[in-house]
């Protein structure tokens, strides 16, 4: 008698306690772009010893993030390419902005120092698409008075694998020569000259141009600053020459107007003073309409909690923090998440 | 079934009476009749799912297929902004870096094997085995690392440049060494995957030697023969099936490999003729670009490349099949 009444008890308390939990934030599941994998694992650690909810995110890459959210099996899906505003309405998503990186090109090149060689992106463009060929070359020499340069072949050191690194750079390329445009193209694979060579993810070009002499290559500035490598000095819009770190990519993001749909304008190319030109933002997909209301607020608490908590864990791992107006701006945008 | 292995229950058995034994051996036809159900269900799901990943490969590369046809095969480009895709770069870089493989492989992996079974001394042979064993069991990705960070820079430095050197200006030699000494490349590629499938070929090329008889062997020595003619005329003669069933095994891993040859062979998609050269293959091209190929002509071609891939497997298997045949019919078995 009392055992059966004692479990009954038990379990009008556990369907309160049901009740009242799905009023509050769940655990949720995101998958998408590697880029931002490290930041987003280490804010979910963060905000699970905050509240206590778990999140988990696959970095299983770009294009696969927005297959898993249109195929609603994920709670939030993770993008380099943001999504374009008809692509967004049609499948009934709300993107917003989470942190922000820089594409460094590095090179070595014995008797080349870090920030010391000066480039241009048309040069740059040309040197990617294989048109220059050797470290001596009289367009790279024109931009560097007084530097000794070797006659060294040069070797492109390029992504293998399809990339949100590759779609970031190569759109800024083709931005800067029609003939780049051409003959590689933009996107997360293109068709990289005869000089070049793959490897698989920022640490296998890092390792391709620490290794090879003559090689010049492109990785995300957190994968340039752990493996210590050199910089080229990029000559941006506004005429300066700028060595990468990550008040050059808060710079760009500073000119940039994020009052779009979508929230996504281009940061290739910012006019500030200071701008870094290969500056880009990763994103974050969810449903505008979600089935599950306690997924849909977890997402939005996740996001919340780690833009105002977590920017010192971005900074640290080579990320770039989105200035406060922006974040203010994502606050809101996420108001159409229900 | 079980009550057999109990002697309680095998007694009672015998001391029952006729009709309760006749009632048994039905209950052991019904066992039998399920047993072979299933058995028989589980070989079969293995043909259905060879089946299954056929239809599929085929379904998903129909579109790549029917807008490049059969050229597909042969087309020498792949290049995915303007959505132009061929499989020769791709089934070059396989070919070139599995035949380099077995190039290599063979006679080590015979030398082991002959090692081993022949002249090794007794208390060398057990932990010299194991080892053999153990190579076999690194993941691939291990091979692959260690191909890039360490073998690679050393191969750069010390291998190729020499090897330039001796090969100086001797027309088709040149052409094969040509090119930067980057370390990483088909050769590379063909040599870390040499190393991967030895293993593989030694111990099968060891358990086969073994079981040739020794009276056989005895017999040869007894009539003079020496370590050599016994080996090629008795040992190898004897055990051709399992030789070539062996080194079939060592081709079909370097084949497939994906890991190993993504880290090494430099993922350039072209074919230069030189071995020093980077290119790619099949495994390491949908490796590559499967995780953010946009669905279209580029998916669909990549699942074309999986199917040409799963043809090229066909053939070998087919072709070692041949092999042992003739081998058979040769030795009058």
């Amino acid at each position: 008698m009392h055992k059966t009444h004692f479990l009954k008890s038990i379990l009008v308390a556990a369907l309160f306690a049901a009740g009242a939990h799905s009023a509050q934030a769940a655990d949720i599941t995101g998958a998408g772009a590697t880029f931002p994998y490290a930041i987003y694992t280490k804010w979910a650690e963060g905000y699970k010893a905050a509240t206590g909810n778990q999140v988990n995110y696959q970095g299983i890459g770009s294009s696969g993030g927005i297959k898993q959210i249109k195929a609603k099996t994920v709670d939030f899906g993770g993008t380099d390419a943001p999504l374009k505003e008809a692509d967004l309405d049609a499948a009934g998503l709300v993107q917003v902005p989470t942190v922000m990186g820089g594409v460094t090109i590095v090179l070595n090149v014995p008797g080349i120092a870090s920030g010391q060689l000066k480039l241009n992106g048309e040069v740059v463009a040309d040197i990617f698409r294989g048109e220059v060929k050797k470290w001596n070359d009289a367009a790279i020499a024109k931009l560097n008075p007084g530097v000794k340069l070797p006659d060294l072949a040069i070797t492109v050191a390029h992504r293998s694998d399809g990339s949100g690194t590759t779609h970031v750079f190569t759109h800024y390329l083709a931005k800067q020569s029609m003939a780049f445009k051409r003959d590689v193209g933009a996107g997360t694979t293109v068709n990289w000259p005869a000089n070049g060579v793959g490897g698989k993810g920022n640490p296998g070009v890092a390792a391709n141009v620490t290794k090879i002499a003559g090689a010049i290559g492109y990785v995300d500035i957190a994968d340039a600053m752990k493996n210590k490598m050199s910089f080229v000095a990029l000559k941006n819009k506004a005429g300066n020459y700028i060595v990468p770190n990550q008040d050059a990519v808060a710079d760009a993001a500073g000119g940039a107007n994020f009052k779009v749909k979508g929230m996504a304008p281009d940061l290739l190319d910012q006019t500030h003073k200071n701008a870094w030109p290969i500056t880009s933002a990763t994103y974050v997909l969810a449903y505008e309409k979600g089935a599950d209301a306690a997924r849909q607020k977890g997402v939005v608490e996740f996001l919340t909690w780690s833009l105002n908590n977590g920017q010192k864990m971005a900074e640290d791992l080579g990320f770039v923090a989105l200035p406060p107006s922006v974040v203010k701006m994502v606050e809101a945008e996420m108001k159409h998440i229900k | 079934m079980t009550e057999l292995g109990n002697p309680m229950a095998g007694s009672k058995a015998v001391a029952g009476p006729i009709d309760l034994h006749a009632g048994r051996v039905t209950i052991f036809r019904r066992q039998d009749r399920l047993f072979h159900g299933v058995t028989q269900f589980f070989a079969l799901s293995v043909l259905l799912t060879l089946v299954g990943i056929l239809l599929s490969l085929g379904i998903e590369a129909y579109p790549s297929l029917s807008t490049f046809g059969t050229a597909f095969v042969w087309t020498n480009v792949w290049n995915v902004p303007d959505e132009q895709f061929g499989a020769l770069i791709s089934i070059y870089g396989t070919l070139a870096t599995s035949i380099i493989a077995l190039l290599i492989a063979v006679p080590v992996s015979f030398g082991i094997a002959l090692f081993l079974t022949e002249t090794c001394p007794t208390w060398l042979r057990r932990p010299l085995g194991t080892a053999v064993e153990l190579l076999a069991g690194i993941p691939s990705i291990v091979y692959g690392i260690w191909g890039l960070f360490v073998f690679a820079p050393l191969f750069a430095e010390h291998v190729q440049p020499h090897l330039q050197a001796a090969v100086g200006d001797i027309p088709v030699l040149s052409g094969l060494f040509a090119g930067a000494p980057m370390g990483i490349g088909i050769l590379t590629a063909g040599l870390v995957l040499s190393l991967m499938v030895i293993p593989f070929i030694a111990s099968v090329m060891r358990d086969v030697f073994e079981t040739t008889p020794p009276v056989l062997k005895e017999s040869a020595y007894g009539v003079g023969c020496t370590q050599w003619e016994v080996v090629t005329r008795i040992v190898l003669p004897y055990t051709r099936v399992g030789v070539i069933g062996g080194i079939m095994l060592g081709l079909g891993r370097a084949l497939g490999e994906t890991m190993a040859v993504t880290f090494v062979i430099g993922n350039a998609n072209r074919i230069t003729g030189s071995l020093f050269s980077p290119g790619t293959s099949i495994a390491s091209t949908l490796a590559n670009e499967f995780g953010e190929a946009s669905p279209g002509l580029h998916l669909s071609s990549l699942f074309a490349l999986g199917l040409v891939l799963f043809v090229i497997t066909f053939l070998v298997l087919a072709a070692s099949n041949w092999l042992i045949a003739r081998g058979r019919a040769k030795a009058g078995h």
